[in-house]
């Protein structure tokens, strides 16, 4: 058993290494601003995706209300930068602190609902946070928007074009995936998987469901918040718009069509869905439609996402040549 | 007023939820399909205002069993994250395909009977808003008659209890699902038809409006068509005293916080029963 664990452990570290790799020699081939731009967004997307299928992949737990908690980090780094003069850094950390709290505080209460009922709690909350992004003018400008964010910068270091943004971004993107790697093969990944089958179960083991699920919430809601302040940082403009309800939907869809049950089906989801609205663009008004069809169809033919697919396609190989 | 609105489209989440134990999430695109295509009809084809509402409503509910028989249908496991996903799936679609039929601007509809307000003890109403109202309860009459006494509705309240029992009985619950859907795009498109005239109809108009139906639906208790008759008139009332005490611009974060504290406080709504599976 142990050897077992051991030995996927090391595989999982190998596909890490083969990815990192990969991303990092991705802008030594690709000099296009353009495609640069969209990796930046894909990393983003990556780390609340990431985030985002411990709490529903592994923990069971739906939120639909992640947007808020990017939202959370992004203003938290926008407002106290441009109205208070803070260091970028500061405020990052900051972001983080207030998003865990706010997390705790409506974690407590909303996990201990189930299903629809936690699915709409979450809703119900993001929608809040949202209409106070618009609504508290005197911190965040409202609807015309904050503008004029700082870049960021390590020691004097600016990370001020695409290029090195690209990295800056992918560097959290790692190490995102490596921790929740690490979680996922720890105890506490056994204790989540646990409560995800059967709740009451885990609880006659001595699993401590209630406090597991605030954590891994908390958790992925810091994991929303860190992408929103590299979110902001990058565009240096923030509007509520980018903070609303489609986006808590596309965080949960690039999850889905990734693969839910699977971290890596988490940085697929959010590269791929990233990069597909960039080609579906070339047909104009059509792309909104053509998403909504690829979406109803990768829910028909691969309810367990891209790497469910392939996942399913590798074990037929495997069943096959055994029995050959 | 806009309370009745609220419960019609939320007896459309209740109507599905019982039958499949998905939210769908394209309720709010129905109530805004069955207003653009009203519009669509009554200004583009030029047929006179009820024409275009039957019309409109038939379309409507024509296009979502399609959808059903397309993509739901084939849905063998039927679990709901990915139902959820699937009706999601339809409402980027029909946005899309609305904004791009009718692009992005605002359209109206002419009142039902004239626009001259009525005097009605001290307040005013809009001839509008009695057409509302009128219309909810008949609904929710209409309804509550289907369910208790027509053979279709009585199958599905058995479905909505226990879907293999009623199969046992020779209960088709396929069908029972399309025509759920049906029925869901039906008061939805209905409901989007009569607000036009007061509140204008564009292509984006579903998203929050059915939210608002959610909110409605929780309040009252899922599963409970009784349950969306209170919770949404409670959400109407609610949301314009919060608007007209405190400040309109957070009206919407009112009613979402009100339904925050129901929710965990009295998870089952208001009317629901309390469910053994809570712990």
């Amino acid at each position: 058993m142990e050897n077992f664990l051991e030995k996927r452990r090391k595989r999982q570290y190998q596909y890490l290494l083969f990815f990192a790799l990969a991303i990092f020699l991705f802008p030594v081939f690709v000099r296009s601003k353009y495609l640069l731009n969209v990796m930046v967004f894909s990393g983003i997307h990556t780390i609340v995706v990431v985030g985002f299928c411990l709490l529903m992949g592994y923990a069971g737990q739906v939120s639909l209300g992640h947007a808020a908690f990017f939202g959370l980090g992004a203003y938290t780094s926008g407002v106290l930068t441009v109205k208070f003069g803070f260091n970028p850094w500061m405020a990052f950390g900051a972001g983080i602190i207030l998003t865990a709290c706010v997390a705790y505080i409506i974690g407590v209460p909303s996990l201990k609902l189930k299903g629809h009922y936690l699915a709409m709690a979450t809703l119900g909350f993001g929608i809040i946070i949202q209409i106070i992004f618009v609504q508290w003018r005197s911190l965040t400008e409202g609807p015309s928007g904050l503008v004029d964010i700082p870049g960021i910068s390590i020691g004097g270091f600016k990370f001020n074009t695409d290029f090195k943004y690209y990295y800056f971004v992918w560097i959290f993107a790692a190490v995102a995936v490596f921790f929740s790697l690490n979680i996922v093969q720890s105890r506490v990944g056994r204790a989540l998987r646990a409560l995800n089958k059967k709740e009451i179960g885990a609880e006659a083991m001595g699993v401590d469901t209630a406090k597991y699920k605030v954590q891994v919430f908390v958790l992925s809601a810091i994991y929303a918040s860190v992408a929103g302040s590299l979110y902001t940082h990058y565009i240096t403009f923030l509007s509520p718009e980018g903070f609303t309800f489609p986006f808590s939907v596309l965080i949960l869809v690039m999850a889905v069509f990734g693969g839910l049950a699977n971290i890596w089906g988490g940085a697929v989801g959010a590269i791929s869905l990233t990069i597909l609205p960039e080609f579906l663009r070339a047909y104009k008004n059509y792309d909104i439609i053509i998403y909504g069809v690829i979406l109803i169809a990768v829910m028909m033919f691969m309810p367990n996402g891209i790497l469910g697919l392939v996942e399913s396609a590798i074990d037929r190989i495997k069943a096959k040549r055994r029995a050959a | 007023m806009i309370g009745s609105i609220y419960a019609i489209i939320s007896i459309g989440f209740n109507i599905v939820y019982n039958a499949t134990d998905a939210i769908n999430f394209a309720q709010g695109e129905f109530v805004m399909l069955g207003g653009m295509v009203a519009i669509a009809l009554f200004n583009g084809v030029k047929l006179p205002l009820w024409a275009s509402f039957f019309l409109s409503v038939a379309i409507v509910t024509l296009v979502a069993a399609a959808l059903e028989r397309m993509t739901i249908h084939y849905q063998r496991e039927r679990q709901v994250v990915n139902l959820i996903i699937l009706t999601i799936g339809w409402s980027i679609f029909l946005k899309g395909s609305a904004m791009l039929s009718w692009g992005k601007d605002s359209f109206d509809l002419p009142s039902f009977s004239g626009s001259d307000p009525i005097q009605f003890w001290k307040a005013t109403l809009l001839p509008q808003a009695l057409w509302i109202i009128g219309i909810g309860l008949l609904i929710s009459v209409g309804l509550h008659l289907f369910f208790k006494y027509s053979l279709i509705g009585r199958a599905m309240k058995a479905c909505s209890f226990d879907r293999i029992s009623a199969r046992l009985v020779g209960i088709d619950d396929d069908w029972m699902v399309l025509i759920s859907f049906g029925l869901a795009a039906t008061t939805g498109s209905i409901a989007g038809i009569i607000i036009t005239p007061v509140t204008l109809m564009a292509y984006d108009n579903g998203g929050m409006i059915g939210l608002k139906g959610f909110c409605a639906t929780f309040l009252g208790g899922l599963g409970n068509l009784y349950g969306s008759i209170v919770g949404g008139i409670l959400l109407g009332i609610l949301e314009s005293l919060g608007a007209g005490l405190i400040s309109s611009g957070y009206k919407d974060a009112i009613a979402f916080a009100i339904f925050l504290l129901i929710l965990f406080f009295k998870p089952s709504g208001l009317l629901g029963h309390e469910t053994k599976e809570r712990v």
